[in-house]
């Protein structure tokens, strides 16, 4: 019995030891007068794995090891397409050491899920990149281009099912921007949604859907491979290194980047919203943030401070008509 | 042949100083916290992410491998000694193996338990080795109608077995199939049972589900009794590591039969573990009920056998479809995926050729690991076993303190610390009018599953009925379905029969 008291406050000591630790720490890390160059958060409003985690990852390693900001780091708030994120974002207060990740995603989540609070609610730093979806076919499909798809489409659209994301993701989007270009009432579009491009791939080699709609990179090596066939991708200019032409060299006027890009919480002073700014900006001349392009295959698409919300405005407006005609 | 030499300098590559002491320390880490109800090895493997992102890609895989098996070795630990499985993966092999605990079999049931993780993983380790591509085809043999048929058939075979009562199975099932439908529904994107909280637009997460009905209902249900004549305590463990030739001579088909149920699942995305984990249970309560005298309900080795083996087959061979095609089937083969992604590499066709060298050397750490775990999990067996000797009321407020840790540790949401402790509410009410809980688990896996393929495969063949019976998989497995229940409902009237002219 005696041992075991012993033990046990042993075990007490130990204990108050750490919580008293980390209790100091925190304390040490709230008081105030932090400066966006000694200290950085950056909230992924998705869970860990998915492209704005990754996004905010590969921020944070080029902030850190080009030593532009001493301590970096990253939370996930994940759900509804990152609305969750953005709600507690907008509600921080004017901290000029927040920063969150964003894109075309959450564009659309905002609209679908009727947020009360949208990305203008923020103050907008930069976009920093762009990603491109594709539309692919098993590689033994009747579909050769683009076109041959379009014409059985266009005669008869809800026997044809198209496999994709989430309802109003950016694979929604494109699918139904396409098929208006197209000139098929959306209405009558037969979109099957995945949980990924995992999912889409085996439903496509399942025969389960005849064409697939996701991010180029979730299918890169599979159409290397020659398992896939690539139909057409979304840029807006022919991409270096991606061989599948754009859908408006193919005669359907539609481009689609799934850009990211970083917030900064309401209210922050303009000075502050500068050095957030700078911050960026000499991140993305870092090497470290070219080998993270280079590796994810992103394309570079800064744009900074005023130009980036007017870009805001205008993308979430089309976005916002898009969600509507697809009846979300 | 080809493969094995591959194999062997994967072997090569793990076996220096430095990669072993991280598959050491994946094993440790993945064991802790599969040990801690609400942290699973997806969870450890996101936080290691940017830890590891300064490490060599080999160092980082072969340390998430220990991670994500450790997690399985571990998960079953504190289900096995307290009841309280911290992961859905661990409740099927945790209902028997409590109840050996409680029978004073504590050590055996956890040595039954790593010795299973083992086999399953080894056994499902070797075909993805020697079969990743083939077995990858699998997952396109399968459409929503096929997965639909499986669903159906994974929902009457095991709901037919983990309730003894069909009206209270029933109750639990309705009760899990109402917690799955809150979320936005992805067939259309309506809101449904949100009361417009966007918290809730992603569903009520499985692991606040696991934690609450599982770790905190069972602290609540034991808080209850204590000091009341229902209190019963748990046999000390006779600290016997070894099973006797008896128990292994029982327990060896059932791994066996567990790593066949685990390891088609681990290629066809049904939701990870947990269902090959309750057929497996299924299958061997079934096989017991024939006996002479059953053993289950009394601490059957063979339940806590064929469960666990079959859950780290599923998760070994879960590995091969990640690897060959990118398919995560798993949360943990969702986030490993991303943690390819961070290194710039794609996993499918072309992962075996451009970065050869870390693909064997990861499938060679699976072996590696695997007896790590082995090594660290059976002399700790009667050690584990000993933690029961901790008074009940620390225990179970350490239990209690880790649950809400993980819950808020996993969404960073408060919402779901209310939810778990709601949820922790109803796992108490159920445990107190003797409805079980299992289905619960079962109805909010498998309920959104049936009901996303079946509108999915009626969404494709534009609302055509025939389509669901179209395929051979699918008219195979509704027919084992059909003749099974016929089976079971002919057995049942020759015994109420004969019953009755007895009496």
């Amino acid at each position: 019995m005696q041992r075991k008291r012993v033990a046990l406050g042993v075990l007490g000591a130990v204990s108050t030891l750490v919580l008293a630790g980390f209790a100091a720490v925190d304390a040490s890390e709230s008081t105030s007068g932090a400066t966006p160059r000694s200290k950085l958060t950056i909230m992924a409003p998705a869970a860990p794995g998915g492209g704005w985690d990754l996004a905010s990852r590969e921020s944070q390693q080029a902030l850190r090891s080009a030593s532009i900001v001493n301590n970096v780091q990253v939370v996930n708030v994940p759900g509804a397409g990152g609305t969750i994120g953005l709600g507690q974002f907008t509600e921080i207060g004017a901290d000029p050491t927040q920063l969150m990740t964003t894109g075309t995603v959450m564009e659309g989540a905002i609209t679908a899920n009727r947020s009360p609070v949208d990305l203008l609610d923020t103050t907008p730093i930069a976009r920093l990149a762009d990603d491109y979806e594709v539309l692919i076919v098993p590689a033994d499909s009747p579909y050769k281009t683009l076109e041959d798809f379009l014409e059985v489409w266009r005669e008869n659209p809800h026997g044809h099912a198209i496999g994709g994301g989430a309802l109003g993701g950016t694979d929604h989007l494109l699918t139904g921007l396409v098929a208006r270009e197209a000139g098929i009432d959306l209405g009558q579009l037969n979109y099957v949604s995945f949980a990924g491009g995992g999912e889409v791939l085996t439903s496509l080699l399942s025969r389960t859907v005849e064409v697939g709609v996701s991010g180029y990179n979730d299918f890169r090596d599979q159409i290397e491979a020659g398992n896939l066939r690539a139909l057409a991708v979304s840029a807006e200019e022919p991409v270096p290194g991606i061989d599948t032409p754009t859908l408006i060299e193919q005669g359907v006027d539609v481009a689609l980047p799934n850009w990211r890009g970083v917030v900064a919480p309401p209210g922050i002073s303009d000075g502050q919203r500068q050095e957030l700014i700078d911050i960026v900006g000499e991140m993305v001349r870092t090497p470290e943030w070219a080998d993270a392009l280079n590796r994810n295959k992103w394309v570079d698409s800064f744009l900074a401070g005023d130009d980036f919300t007017r870009f805001i405005k205008e993308d979430q407006a089309r976005v916002d008509a898009i969600i509507e005609e697809l009846g979300l | 042949m080809e493969s094995l030499s591959n194999l062997m300098d994967g072997f090569a590559t793990v076996l220096t100083p430095m990669n072993m002491l991280w598959v050491f320390i994946g094993a440790l880490l993945g064991t802790a916290v599969g040990v801690l109800p609400g942290l699973g090895s997806a969870m450890a493997v996101a936080l290691l992410l940017p830890v590891t992102f300064s490490l060599d890609p080999i160092g980082a895989f072969i340390m998430f491998a220990g991670v994500l098996f450790g997690g399985l070795f571990g998960d079953s630990i504190a289900g096995i000694l307290m009841n309280t499985p911290g992961n859905s993966t661990a409740i099927a092999g945790s209902i028997e193996g409590h109840r050996m605990a409680k029978s004073g079999r504590a050590a055996q049931a956890l040595a039954t338990s790593a010795i299973g993780a083992f086999i399953g993983g080894i056994i499902a380790a070797t075909l993805v080795v020697f079969f990743a591509p083939s077995l990858a085809e699998l997952a396109t043999l399968f459409g929503p109608a096929e997965y639909l048929a499986l669903a159906i058939f994974a929902f009457v075979a095991i709901s037919a077995v983990v309730s003894d009562s069909v009206i209270r199975g029933l109750a639990a099932l309705v009760i899990g199939l109402a917690i799955s439908l809150v979320g936005i529904d992805g067939a259309s994107g309506a809101a449904r049972f949100t009361g417009g909280l966007p918290e809730l637009f992603d569903g009520v997460d499985i692991v606040v589900i696991t934690v609450g009905l599982l770790a905190l209902g069972e602290v609540l249900a034991i808080a209850a009794r204590r000091g009341t004549p229902e209190d019963t305590g748990i046999l000390p463990s006779t600290g016997r590591l070894w099973l006797s030739r008896t128990e292994f001579r029982l327990a060896l088909p059932a791994w066996l039969r567990g790593t066949a149920i685990g390891v088609p699942f681990g290629i066809i995305p049904v939701g990870g573990s947990e269902v090959p984990t309750f057929l497996a249970y299924g299958t061997e309560r079934r096989l017991d009920a024939r006996r002479r005298k059953p053993m289950f309900g009394k601490g059957a080795i063979q339940g806590v056998a064929g469960p666990e083996a079959s859950g780290n087959a599923t998760a070994g061979t879960a590995m091969g479809a990640l690897l060959a095609l990118g398919l995560p089937t798993s949360a943990t083969a969702a986030i490993l995926l991303a943690a390819f992604r961070q290194y710039g590499l794609q996993p499918g066709p072309l992962l075996f050729e451009r970065a050869s060298e870390l693909v064997w050397a990861l499938l060679a750490s699976f072996f590696i690991g695997m007896v790590v775990l082995l090594i660290l999990n059976l002399p700790f067996a009667p050690l584990w076993a000993k933690l029961l000797k901790v008074p009940r009321h620390y225990l179970y407020a350490g239990i209690t303190v880790f649950a809400m840790l993980g819950v808020y540790a996993t969404s960073s949401k408060i919402l779901d610390l209310v939810l778990v402790l709601a949820i922790g509410l109803l796992g108490f009410g159920m445990r107190r009018y003797g409805i079980p809980v299992a289905p619960v688990l079962i109805a909010v896996i498998l309920g959104p599953l049936a009901e996303t393929e079946y509108r999915r495969a009626m969404a494709v063949s534009e609302g055509d009925p025939s389509a669901l019976v179209s395929s051979p998989i699918s008219i195979t497995l509704y027919s084992v379905l059909l003749l099974t229940v016929a089976g079971l409902l002919f057995q049942r009237v020759r015994t109420r029969r004969r019953q009755k002219a007895l009496v």
